[in-house]
């Protein structure tokens, strides 16, 4: 076992947590907005949060290193004016996955809102309902699965991220050090044994949450909706 | 009770047009809305709900306006005092049937109470607990249209509620909707292509067609009844029955009782 194994796998948790959590306070009003919204800038919205998917991680890491540091605008803003710095922190790598995992929350959260049939809205409005309680009451419940395919991937997209990471934090240990980082330093350093005592617990972790993603889907499609 | 006067462009088979109707309705009334597909018949009803925005007009109801372009006014559809019945039902799936109800009397007084009055009336207390996606579609449509008397409207909007029942069910709601128009003193417009739904349930009829008022005015009688004799019994409760020409229609099976080959039997053709 690692010496840091368990520092490293609750850094890991942590963030994964953490990522999940507030891309879900974040996604839902963005995914409800390209959902159902007519503006003629949804186009522009929906590449920029498809952007990640695509891009290089080491992209996006590079970006946001440049623009947390003194050397741009917004970072020298958040260091003078707030006294806060982002690169080689918590919560800078927090950022690097909030951006890094927007469209594995944004985009199953958009189709499932896509797929509540409108009449099932109208009903709600006919009945007296604000859009929140239509969202608390008959859309999330209706889309559960949807929900649940969103918080999921988010947390597996996040368990398996290296490039930005790397590019923000560094490899602090205790501070930035993921699992998949740690496993690249041990094998950088020839210890094979502790890369992959990370690694097959980030394989088993990854397994275990797909599997409990499938099987949750399948039960709640089998019983009447 | 109702009176207003709406404008909306229409994207029918024949091009553009424009939906202009006037129209004022007494307190009781029942106006049923009739029509061929693409005459504005629905987005009549989803202006009157609040659904869409007209392009021009107004809507009064019971001395409150819902909607006056000229003075820009606009009641979105939680204000509007309606009930509106969906023509897939649009029932939540992840509520039973009580929890359906519930969700849209929230906030009545004696709210429990009128759950189950209503869940009495349309004969829905032994499937309270069940969901939407178990029940048949008679049992749906009651459930839609409880819910939509859940929230004490005064203005019941209907599209093509019946329109996907056979045709027992159908006759059977039919009188299920007469009822409650009269138990609950309501005003009430509903979209129908069946002529003898019309005459049966409606006081006035207003057809439309490429968004104009073709008619308005009392329902055409239904067609004299028929009498023939029955030759088979068919699955799925029709009958083929011969008429006095020798022409052979197939018919369903009268509701109330049994039929045997050979009666006599006197009916109406309707659909």
């Amino acid at each position: 076992m690692p010496p840091d194994y368990w520092q490293t796998l609750r850094l890991t948790l942590a963030l994964a947590a953490c990522t999940t959590a507030l891309l879900l306070v974040l996604g839902l009003p963005l995914a409800y907005a390209l959902a159902y919204g007519r503006s003629r800038f949804k186009p522009l919205v929906e590449a920029v949060v498809s952007l990640p998917l695509v891009l290089p991680p080491t992209v996006i890491g590079f970006y946001l290193l440049v623009a947390f540091s003194d050397s741009s605008a917004l970072g020298r803003f958040l260091i003078n004016k707030l006294g806060v710095s982002l690169n080689f922190t918590f919560f800078g790598i927090l950022v690097g996955s909030l951006v890094y995992s927007l469209p594995f929350m944004v985009q199953p959260l958009q189709a499932g809102f896509g797929q509540v049939p409108r009449s099932l809205r109208e009903a709600a409005y006919t009945l007296g309902k604000s859009r929140l309680t239509t969202l608390w009451r008959v859309l999330l419940p209706t889309m559960r699965p949807a929900l649940l395919n969103g918080l999921v991937l988010t947390f597996a997209h996040t368990l398996g991220e290296f490039g930005v990471v790397l590019m923000i934090g560094g490899s602090l240990p205790g501070t930035t050090r993921v699992a998949s980082i740690a496993i690249y330093d041990e094998v950088q350093s020839l210890h094979y044994a502790q890369a992959n005592a990370y690694a097959l617990t980030l394989l088993g972790v990854a397994f275990v949450i797909l599997v409990a993603l499938y099987w949750f889907t399948k039960r709640d499609a089998a019983r009447p909706a | 009770m109702l009176d207003f006067h709406l404008l909306q462009a229409l994207h029918t088979a024949a091009g553009p047009r424009t939906l202009d109707v006037r129209l004022t309705l007494a307190p009781g009334e029942l106006l049923a809305l009739s029509g061929p597909s693409g005459a504005g018949k629905t987005t009549l009803l989803r202006l009157l709900a609040g659904l869409d925005r007209p392009a021009g007009g107004f809507i009064r109801a019971a001395g409150q306006t819902w909607y006056d372009a000229v003075h820009r006014q606009w009641l979105p559809p939680q204000q509007r005092q309606l009930g509106f019945v969906f023509q897939d039902y649009a029932l939540f799936p992840t509520m039973t049937v009580r929890e359906n109800l519930a969700f849209a009397a929230a906030g009545q007084p004696r709210a429990t109470r009128l759950i189950a009055d209503l869940l009495a009336s349309l004969e829905l207390t032994e499937l309270a607990d069940r969901r939407p996606a178990v029940l048949s579609g008679g049992q749906q449509q009651r459930v839609a249209l409880a819910r939509a008397l859940a929230r004490r409207p005064r203005l019941l909007l209907l599209d093509e509620p019946l329109s996907a029942l056979d045709l027992p069910t159908r006759q059977r709601l039919q009188q299920v909707l007469a009822e409650v128009h009269r138990q609950f003193e309501l005003t009430t417009i509903l979209i129908s292509h069946d002529p003898a739904e019309i005459a049966r349930l409606a006081d006035r009829v207003l057809e439309l067609e490429l968004g104009q008022v073709r008619r308005l005015g009392p329902p055409v009688a239904a067609a004299a009844p028929l009498l023939g004799r029955v030759v088979a019994v068919l699955p799925g409760g029709r009958l083929r029955v011969q008429l006095a020409d020798a022409a052979m229609v197939e018919i369903a099976a009268p509701a109330t009782r049994q039929v045997t080959l050979g009666e006599e039997l006197r009916f109406e053709l309707v659909g």
